[in-house]
Order: structure tokens, then sequence, then C-alpha cells
């Protein structure tokens, strides 16, 4: 039996378990393939929710649904913890079992993980809208903030969804002003680099807005450590900058299971950009915010790295060459306030254009978030 | 001298999208000790001068651009 295990249960891993219950349904039907995905989660999770949670237009509840609901029933579901990969091997240990698993190909969907700790006095000082947690609690801080300093700042570097921390300040902006608490508040928008956004056609379409609704930027701005107690930020260059409430973009990590098993040395997985395998190991692939390729670390990418990972996986599943290749795909849908938005699309090396934001696009934007259900399902 | 020919570690980021070369190397340079030579391979034009203009704000040097066929070779010694 030729055995495909999966390793993560966030977009990536279960729009890939999906699809390859759908290409490989006979093989499988017939005993000669297993399509496994294992995960420590029995819940899979759409972190694009949680953006909406502090404004309290979503909760933590609509961010997730039990996985055993949204896989085919070809798949096998292992609810358990990946511990070691052993490429050398080909096999997986378990955190709560002395059995080990065999793979003909792998493929690590993992996910990104949140580390505020990583800057001192971050954890103590700042917000974050990055999990559930931190979601809840930036909205029960928001409901009280009447007056004062709010800062987003982009502290951490990579970390999912650029789009992101553009959205809150302008979101936040439409949501006070909505409460007549406006003129109470500043924002202040803070960027490690030059200018609003690393896309340059983003930071032009920010600049512009942030200047017309009056958010402050800050650029060359690198987080080095958040005194909570005087509520004042640090940075690499020097520079102080006081807060009454801070939202940061927390630092992320991959995986100790990278590192440990010679994948990639900061934690994410080393790849070929185009095929997503391994350039560390054979019969190992990654996608999604795992995969260190150079594009976003976003939903779509998961989406459209499962796909071409699904085909090639099949190709060799069947003994045939894989052809299908990555070619960066990345659509972003970007919130321009409480009630419009815009999105872009690009590939490696493009530079994306930037529509005129409309409410038309805002209810795009959380239809799609309704029906990505069905995206994780494997049908959208 | 530093020797650009043999860097510590080569960052990969041509043809980079989104958020593009000089976010990698932020990225990457915090995770990196004092001392560390890196090469930032990048097809943007902009990083050319992005990259410069961001390691004198961020205390770190500058050690030369190569233009190559098809990219730009930017090395730097992390402080």
């Amino acid at each position: 039996m030729h055995r495909i295990a999966i390793v993560g249960g966030g977009t990536g891993g279960t729009v890939l378990a999906n699809r390859l219950a759908s290409e490989l349904q006979s093989e499988i039907e017939a005993g000669d393939v297993e399509v496994r995905l294992i995960t420590a989660d029995p819940n899979h999770v759409y972190k694009p929710t949680f953006l909406y949670v502090p404004f309290g237009k979503k909760t933590v509840d609509d961010a997730k649904r039990p996985i055993e609901e949204l896989v085919d029933r070809r798949v096998t579901l292992t609810i358990e913890e990946v511990t070691g990969v052993d490429t050398d091997r080909n096999r997986l240990s378990f955190a709560d079992r002395t059995t080990s698993l065999h793979y003909d190909q792998l493929v690590l969907a993992t996910g990104a993980n949140l580390e505020p700790e990583a800057v001192p006095g971050l954890a103590e000082g700042g917000h974050h809208f990055y999990g559930p947690d931190g979601a809840e609690r930036l909205r029960d801080e928001l409901a009280d903030f009447t007056e004062g300093h709010l800062v987003l700042s982009v502290v951490g570097v990579p970390h999912m969804c650029p789009a992101a921390p553009v959205e809150f300040p302008l979101m936040v902006d439409a949501w006070l002003r909505e409460r007549g608490r406006r003129e109470d508040v500043e924002i202040t928008y803070t960027y490690p680099i030059n200018r609003a956004h690393g896309l340059e056609s983003v930071a032009d379409w920010a600049t512009d807005l942030f200047e017309e609704r009056d958010i402050t930027l800050e650029t060359f701005f690198n987080v080095d450590e958040v005194d909570p107690d005087a509520e004042v930020i640090e940075t690499v260059e020097g520079n102080e900058l006081e807060y009454d409430l801070l939202v940061a973009i927390p630092p992320h990590r991959g995986s100790d299971l990278v590192t440990d098993a010679g994948l990639g040395d900061d934690g994410w997985v080393d790849v070929d950009r185009h095929t997503l395998e391994a350039t560390a190991a054979e019969d190992v692939y990654a996608i999604g915010d795992i995969a260190d390729v150079p594009t976003s670390k976003a939903g779509s990418v998961a989406h459209y790295e499962a796909g071409v990972v699904a085909d090639r996986i099949a190709s060799r599943a069947r003994g045939t060459v894989p052809t299908a290749t990555y070619d960066g795909k990345t659509v972003c849908f970007l919130e321009a306030g409480m009630d419009e938005a815009t999105f872009i699309e690009f590939s490696y090396g493009e530079e994306p254009y930037v529509r005129e934001p409309s409410k038309p696009l805002h209810w795009a934007k959380l239809g799609y978030n309704e029906s990505y259900w069905l995206t994780a399902r494997g049908l959208l | 001298m530093t020797d650009t020919n043999d860097p510590d570690v080569t960052i990969d980021s041509k043809d980079a999208s989104c958020p593009g070369p000089l976010m990698d190397l932020i990225g990457k340079v915090k995770n990196l000790d004092s001392g560390t030579v890196v090469e930032l391979q990048t097809t943007e034009r902009n990083s050319t001068t992005d990259v410069p203009e961001w390691l004198e704000e961020a205390g770190h040097d500058l050690l030369e651009i190569e233009e190559r066929d098809e990219y730009w070779s930017i090395y730097l010694e992390v402080n």
C-alpha cells in the first residue's frame, strides 16, 4: 500500500486531504493507497475570522468546526501530535505512544505559531488578534477604550496574513467614528521598512488612506522591547513611542519538528518554491505557513499550494511523472473600513493592482468567509 | 576584509512577492549572530536602495552590491 501522510489540519492539510481523496478515490477504495491526515487539534480553525472578533462582528466559535465534519470519509483521520520526523527511514513518531508510522510521501502543513514572548514586555504590554484568546482580550479592551493613543505595530516578521496589519487601523478608525470616540483617540501604525507595506502598491494605497483618515504612519520601526509599566515601545533604530493601547502583530515561529528533522534551520521548511518539495529530504513536501516560500503566509497560498501538491502526490502514487507546479498565486481581501473592501491577486515577482474599495467587495469578503467551509472540504 | 564570496547565510528572495525582499531579510536577520555575513538575492531594483537605507537605520553593515545577469546580490554583515 502507498501511504500518504499529511501533518496538520489547517487550510493546507485539510484541502489537500480532501483533494487527494477525490483524485485517488478508486485507488483508496481498492486498498492500494491510504491518505492519512494527522492533527493534534480535533477542530479546524479558520484564522481570518479573528480579525472581526475585536469589533464584535464574529465570535471565536465562528472560526472553528470539528475536523471530522470537514474531511472526506476516504481520509483516515488521526487526532494525535506528531513529535518526530525521520526522513531517512520515512517514519513519523507520536507524542503518546511508542509506535511509529511509515510514509511513502509526507506533507508538512503544521502552520505558524505565535510567540509574543520573543520580544521582552510584549506579552504583558501588547494585544493581538491573531488567535482566539488574544482576539477576545482585545475585544474587551477595545469596548472600554474611549480615549488615548492606539498603536498598531508590526513586530513579528514573517507573520501570517500580511494584509491584516493594514486592515486593522482602517477598521478601528471606522469603528471608533461610528461610536463617536474617534476625536479622543489617536491612531498610529508602525511598519519595519521605509514604507507602509512590503508591497509598494499596497504601501501607496494604505499611505493615502491613512492620511485621509488621520492615522499616523511610522516607518523604519522595528520593536526591540516594550515597557508595559511605562507603556513605551523601544525600537532597534533607537526611537521610543508611548501608547495607551498597543495592538501588535506578534512574532511567529515555525516548528521544532522541522528544525529537529533537519528540514529548515529556523523552523520553516526549506522547499523548492515551484514543486514545494523539501530541499533537504526525499518524499517530503511542505505547504501553507510552514513552507518557506517568497510570498505571503496566507490561507489562499495554502489553498493553491494544496492543489499543486495533490496533483504531484497523486501522479507519483499512480507511477506517473508529476508536472503540476506552484507559481506563487496569492489572493488577499483587504478591508478598508467597516463596510468597504478591496482585493489583490499576484504571483511570484508580480506587483498587484489595488482596486478602489467598495461595499460589494466587503460583502464578497464576508461571503467568502462563510463559503470558506466549502474550500476546506475541497469543493471551492 | 570580510569575504563576500562565501556568505554564511544566503536568502533567495528572487521574484519575491508579498511582503518582499527587505521583509524577508528582516525576518532572517533578527535570528542571526553578530558577524554573520548574509547574501540577499533579489530581482527587485528597489532593493538596491531600500536595503542599504534599512541597514543604516538598523546599524548593520553593507558590504557590497553585485549586479548579476538576472538578479542582484546584496552582501551585508549583521551587527
